[in-house]
């Protein structure tokens, strides 16, 4: 071996499936895996994980997180992950979802998952777009934006605004974690990281239910390239979708 | 053993607790409540989990989750709430995951009424989800069977990895009869090797009804198609009632099958050979033993709580070569058919020789 060895700084987590991705260019999906890999790994639980992949592009999760996964219906995977977690009550259940799925066909689920305070972890996957299906108008459209069924642009006279989960959720007496993050770059991936963390951090200590969006970028269904996609979501959606933490507990309520 | 005076629904829900259920997810609906309220009670003595779901489309994906974790878990509900499940069905019968559902049938359509029907059959026993799938149904016709059945439903689904959908009847759920609380003798299952649980210890499982590979929906549909089939050949089950010598043979399941059986009683004392053929595994239907009634030459009276559904199952079965008649009584207040109502019939279609 030479002297001058090669030292891998930041090597795949163990909770991250060693294949070629399939999403697009500049797909942000890739990363957020990473996150939660990354994740999964810091608190040791990989062997105890069970994942709930929901419908749209972020189903293929199963396809990279070495953890056990189930696919739940369009919209339903927090309904799924309750009933995993009353039947497994020590293993680290987590969903995984985009925002057609969650901000729009799965509010009720999402709602009373988050209220009754079940101890899972949410990741919200927003790009403002249902990506799959080919850049419809999703609940996360921002106004003015053109998709394919807003192709004049997003007009709230005709459907609404676009929605804030992060604050939305946050008021929740079950939510016990709720915040934003983009990793459009370097800076906000870091911050992102610790929000993913904490996310899965307040499951792993009973505090109550852990949510985190994750601004990301579709730089296919928005027409741009990856770098127009990530200054897209710098100089439009985060100034929609602010980032922060909107609610964090620090022990248990137990009113 | 002794008998105890028991109420349909609570019958249901008893049996599913000495059934090894511990998992129940539901939204209240008339007349089906008494199973919720009976498990609410009770599952907490046990360490068992009731959940009270924010809509049936919660609750059925609650089973689900819980039973993919390998756990027996089962929801209740009446039409409307039944058809909010669909979606659900369809998924759990994709990714072949177990689950136990009872509907204890009001009337339809929209939110009709809350007396006895059978407005469900098509969508109990088509399947109302979408896709190439198939669900056993099961059809009880006194408190007894709502006990002895549920034991089969948890049995039968996870057999084949399926969910089973138990068709009662407002009727059957809310009145009482005396139970004899027995367990039934069922084979040994096969292992739960494919649940999720954590992947300690070995690779990774998934749990999916997604197949975008050239070539593998069809395969598994067909891998499906294999498993209904040798539900077909397994699990029929059906009550034969004096068909021997019989001339005309009522078909009937759940709650109008008793009433019949009355006014079979009646006309054999007539002088009218008459019998009763009633399906208890509504899927998979007992289609050759109808097919060989038909062979037979019996003329068949089909009656049900609704304007015409498993009459449909029963020409199927019968072909052309049977007579086949259809007295129907769709759902409403004091609608039940008196087993005069239904001699009246069996005079009326009985086969002139």
């Amino acid at each position: 071996m030479s002297e001058t060895a090669e030292k891998l700084l930041n090597p795949r987590p163990e909770s991250l499936v060693d294949i070629p991705t399939h999403f697009c260019p500049g797909c942000h999906h890739g990363i957020v895996h990473r996150l939660v890999a990354e994740a999964i790994d810091h608190f040791g639980l990989r062997e105890k994980a069970i994942g709930v992949a929901c419908v749209g592009c972020s189903v293929f999760l199963y396809n990279y997180l070495n953890t056990d996964v189930v696919e739940a219906p369009h919209g339903r995977a927090p309904a799924v992950a309750t009933g995993l977690r009353r039947a497994l009550p020590d293993r680290l259940i987590y969903t995984y979802q985009g925002d057609g799925d969650l901000a729009a066909i799965g509010t009720s689920e999402i709602i009373h998952a988050a209220n009754r305070g079940e101890p899972i972890t949410v990741v919200f996957v927003n790009n403002t777009t249902y990506g799959m299906t080919g850049g419809q108008m999703a609940p996360t459209t921002l106004l003015g934006q053109k998709t394919t069924t807003s192709p004049y642009g997003r007009d709230f006279h005709q459907a609404g605004y676009p929605i804030k989960m992060a604050e939305f959720l946050a008021p929740l007496e079950g939510v016990a974690f709720s915040a934003r993050g983009a990793v459009d770059r370097v800076a906000n991936l870091k911050r992102t990281r610790k929000l993913i963390f904490r996310a899965f951090e307040v499951q792993v200590q009973r505090l109550g239910f852990g949510f985190v969006e994750v601004l990301s970028a579709c730089p296919t269904n928005w027409g741009m390239t990856p770098i127009e996609a990530a200054k897209r979501v710098e100089e439009e959606m985060i100034p929609y979708f602010p980032l922060g933490i909107f609610k964090e507990r620090k022990e248990a309520d137990h009113l | 053993m002794k008998k105890k005076l028991v109420k349909g629904n609570e019958a249901l829900a008893q049996a599913a607790i000495e059934a090894g259920c511990r998992f129940y997810f539901g939204y209240p609906i008339t007349p089906q409540n008494d199973i919720p309220e009976y498990l609410a009670r009770e599952f907490p003595k046990l360490g068992g989990t009731f959940l009270q779901a924010e809509s049936e489309i919660g609750s059925i994906n609650m089973v689900l989750g819980a039973s993919a974790a390998g756990m027996r878990a089962m929801t209740s509900s009446s039409g409307p709430g039944i058809s909010l499940m669909q979606e659900g069905l369809s998924y759990l019968a994709g990714s072949e995951i177990p689950a136990v559902v009872v509907n204890v049938q009001r009337s339809g359509p929209g939110l009709g009424g809350i007396s006895p029907s059978q407005g469900d059959y098509f969508q109990a026993t088509r399947g109302g989800g979408h896709g190439d799938y198939r669900t056993p149904v099961l059809a009880p016709a006194s408190v007894q069977e709502m006990w002895d059945l549920t034991f089969l439903a948890f049995d039968l689904a996870d057999r084949y990895r399926n969910p089973v959908v138990i068709l009662a009847d407002a009727m059957l759920g809310q009145m009482k009869e005396p139970l004899e609380m027995r367990k039934p003798e069922l084979p040994p299952l096969p292992a739960k090797d494919w649940i999720l649980e954590g992947c300690q210890g070995r690779d990774k499982r998934l749990l999916k009804s997604l197949y975008l590979g050239e070539g593998e929906l069809e395969k598994h549909c067909w891998r499906l198609w294999a498993k209904y089939e040798e539900i077909k050949k397994k699990e029929v089950r059906c009550e034969a009632y004096r068909i021997e010598d019989a001339e005309l043979v009522v078909v009937a399941f759940g709650s109008p099958a008793r009433i019949a059986k009355g006014a079979i009683m009646e006309a054999r004392e007539q002088g009218l050979k008459v019998g009763l053929l009633r399906p208890i595994t509504l899927y998979p239907y007992p289609e050759k033993e109808l097919a060989d009634l038909a062979d037979q030459g019996k003329t068949f009276l089909v009656t049900e709580l609704n304007v015409g559904q498993m009459v449909e199952d029963v020409r199927m079965a019968a072909g052309r070569r049977a007579e086949v008649h259809f007295y129907g009584r769709p759902p409403g207040a004091g609608s039940l058919p008196s087993p005069e109502d239904i001699l009246h019939e069996i005079r009326e279609t009985y086969p002139a020789r």
